[in-house]
């Protein structure tokens, strides 16, 4: 059914145009659509850099070589550790806090315990609170860095390695800060 | 308005008897009605399909006030049983409560306000108002309206089968991971998701239409900056549908893989993050309730004008306002998720963002104000309705403003407070400019006159009810009371006891609306092509009552001279 009686060299022209635009629109929709998905790893990457949400960062034995330890500073990490409830594992901090001082390489160590009757690999995910404080918190080594599996009731201790920025003292969001939590929760790894 | 069509210019004004004869030939029934590709007949089924959908999310938010109207649980139990779950089991019933307040907010949306707005006056006006004989893409047009259809049918079929604790999906409207991915096992929130895709595909489909009629199809001296406010608010809507939705199409695909397929988008157990999701969500989330109310802001300018009997003041500053709006809507979004554990200086910006958006809508709601000071006020029905649409927006925009600051919010989020905010822009304003807007065009898509007492008392009943079933729940909200429960405190009891009556006021104003409908269809007077007087300037007043099947075979041509400029 049309609803334009008349056909000419203007109608053809006219439904060309209509559909040059029409299929413009639908390049902007199909690249938000894109953009949708890309979202994902951009999202990523944004927390990466940024430590946005507490995401603490990574950095690797030269790098952690050249930073300074300020004198008498210190401050409280706390530790915090989770487990998914669908993973039958027994999760802990070997000391619930411990002083560091800032710019100084610390260790902390955890405990995990497989409870189950088979063996299972679990991948801890991490962040720290007050959230502005991820982007100064180090780590050099971490059993999060990789997947980890546990034989049936076998008992690991793992250490994570890391310092405070020195920058720390020098943002105003942070400086002001005495206690920060490092938080880890295991879940079963998705391919194990 | 900023257009005037001179008789002279427009043939289609004499001679409209004679187009009647020409042009008003209609195919069979079941041709015209389902396989429709007129612009008119397809906004026709897309007023009749957001009634029919608000009927139908109304009367669930009239089981939600009744649940409400007291402490305790009285009547879910009950409807667990109606719906065919398990009335003695506490849980099922509870997650019915989840799936009401889903479905109200999902029907309203999607398949209230949308349809009604964009489908039903926009596709009816749109082409009018620019001069074209229909949309660019008639037979998509099609589609859009029938995809919105299937897309319902699949929201309701989600209400019957399992999801999770009960039947249905309990999710919100928001379908937030986890729960809308691990919490909410079955096949219900698939149907949900499945409904929103579809929705989605319609309303990109419909604002590509839109789009490509107004860009290409007005008629010869209608240069964008003449055209009609409505059309102005319909391009800058269908931009926004067409930068959002397919945002929301790729959220909610992770969703649905994430839920079938093992992905772990949202999932922090594979390397995902569920506030990603909600990222996702308000960017969506955030235009699209500028989406709901555009429309409504080009509806109330029509309005005003005509009965104030002057172009609109400022019309540039009009126009350009509601560019603002939909630019700096897709920059605000985060204020959606104050309390996710966003920094200060995120909390500073998207508090700073969401406060300029107050300036674009402070010039609509002082240049509507400038329209009628020292116009020839004439005070017919849909003037009432839309110097009450001023008010209560006035009065939603004012709370939003309030819970704008990020410090605020935390007190007041998921509190009654926001559900108070968001129904006065919406369930009043944009509802209440529906209204206005459905008795302005009336009798010009019917051809009957309505009842002019009937419509300023349903405005007047409809008002008094709003207003007692919304502005007690600031208090509640303040007070703390949290949205998405269906019990509470004692002491939240006494307003929400009025807030139910208020329901009840409104729901006799829905009645009224009906008897108006009924009455005008059968036994109003025929309708003038311009039955509103000499402030009715835009070119819908140049046809008949209702218009040809087909109008401006031969295109009007806008004279210059003639407008108001």
């Amino acid at each position: 059914m049309s609803t334009v009686s008349a056909t000419g060299p203007d109608e053809t022209n006219a439904q060309r145009s209509n559909l040059r635009v029409g299929m413009f629109a639908l390049g902007i929709a199909v690249a938000m659509l894109g953009l949708g998905y890309a979202s994902v790893p951009l999202y990523r990457m944004f927390c990466q850099v940024t430590g946005l949400g507490g995401t603490t960062q990574r950095v690797d034995e030269a790098q952690a070589a050249t930073v300074q330890a300020a004198t008498g500073q210190t401050i409280t990490v706390r530790f915090d550790a989770n487990t998914d409830p669908g993973l039958p594992w027994e999760f802990r901090p070997e000391r619930p806090k411990q002083k560091v001082t800032i710019g100084q390489r610390d260790m902390a160590t955890f405990v995990a315990r497989n409870d189950s009757d088979k063996p299972i690999t679990g991948t801890a995910t991490f962040n720290v609170t007050p959230t502005q404080a991820g982007v100064y918190f180090n780590k050099i080594q971490c059993f999060c860095f990789t997947q980890q599996t546990l034989k049936p009731g076998q008992e690991m201790r793992m250490p994570v390695l890391f310092y405070i920025d020195p920058e720390y003292l020098n943002d105003p969001d942070t400086k002001d800060v005495g206690a920060v939590t490092l938080s880890y929760t295991f879940y079963e790894s998705a391919d194990s | 308005m900023a257009t005037t069509a001179t008789p002279e210019t427009l043939p289609a004004h004499e001679d409209a008897h004679d187009l009647h004869s020409h042009a008003d030939h209609k195919p069979p029934f079941f041709q015209r009605w389902f396989m429709s590709t007129n612009h008119k007949d397809i906004g026709t089924l897309y007023l009749i399909f957001a009634i029919f959908a608000g009927v139908i999310g109304g009367a669930i938010s009239g089981i939600m006030r009744a649940e409400l109207a007291a402490p305790g649980i009285q009547y879910l139990g009950w409807w667990t049983t109606f719906l065919g779950g398990d009335g003695a089991n506490f849980d099922e019933t509870l997650h019915l409560w989840n799936v009401l307040i889903s479905a109200h907010g999902l029907i309203m949306v999607f398949f209230m306000v949308m349809p009604a707005v964009i489908g039903g006056f926009g596709n009816w006006f749109v082409p009018i108002m620019i001069g074209a004989p229909d949309m660019a893409f008639p037979r998509m047009n099609n589609i859009s309206f029938w995809l919105t259809f299937v897309a319902f049918c699949s929201l309701m079929i989600s209400a019957f089968v399992p999801g999770g604790t009960g039947n249905g999906a309990g999710t919100g409207w928001t379908v937030y991971a986890p729960l809308s991915t691990s919490g909410s096992p079955g096949p219900s929130v698939d149907f949900a998701i499945f409904a929103l895709h579809l929705a989605g595909a319609s309303s990109i489909m419909g604002a590509i239409n839109f789009i490509t009629t107004i860009f290409n199809m007005r008629a010869p001296g209608m240069t964008l900056h003449k055209m009609p406010l409505f059309v102005w608010s319909v391009l800058v809507t269908a931009f926004l549908l067409l930068l959002a939705l397919p945002v929301l199409a790729a959220a909610i695909t992770m969703l649905l893989t994430d839920r079938n397929f093992g992905t772990t988008f949202f999932d922090p157990a594979g390397g995902g993050d569920p506030i990603l999701y909600q990222h996702l969500f308000w960017f969506f989330g955030h235009p699209e309730v500028y989406i709901m109310i555009l429309p409504g802001f080009g509806i109330i300018s029509q309005i005003i004008s005509t009965f104030s009997r002057k172009p609109v003041f400022g019309y540039l500053g009009m126009a350009y306002a509601m560019v603002a709006i939909g630019v700096v809507g897709f920059i605000v979004w985060a204020h959606h998720m104050y309390t996710v554990g966003l920094s200060v200086n995120e909390k500073m910006y998207f508090t700073a963002a969401t406060m300029v958006i107050a300036v674009p809508t402070g010039i609509k709601i002082f240049s509507w104000i400038a329209t009628m000071w020292g116009g020839s006020l004439e005070f017919k029905s849909p003037m009432w309705w839309a110097l009450g649409f001023i008010f209560l927006f006035t009065v939603g925009g004012v709370t939003g403003v309030v819970l704008a600051n990020g410090g605020i919010d935390d007190n007041l989020h998921d509190t009654y407070y926001v559900v108070a905010h968001f129904h006065y822009v919406l369930s009043l304003g944009a509802v209440t400019a529906l209204f206005a807007g459905w008795w302005y065009w009336f009798p010009k898509m019917f051809g009957k006159m309505h009842s002019e007492f009937l419509s300023k008392l349903q405005f007047i009943v409809f008002f008094v009810g709003v207003n007692t079933l919304f502005f007690p729940m600031h208090f509640l909200g303040m007070q703390g009371m949290p949205r998405r429960y269906p019990d509470y405190a004692t002491a939240y009891e006494l307003w929400n006891w009025v807030a139910t009556k208020g329901y009840e006021i409104m729901a006799v104003s829905i009645v009224i609306f009906f008897i108006n409908v009924f009455y005008s269809l059968i036994a109003g007077k025929k309708a003038a092509p311009n039955y509103w007087g000499e402030g009715a300037t835009t070119l819908e007043w140049t046809l008949s009552s209702p218009p040809p099947f087909h109008q401006f075979e031969t295109l009007p041509v806008i004279d210059d001279k003639a407008g108001a400029h």
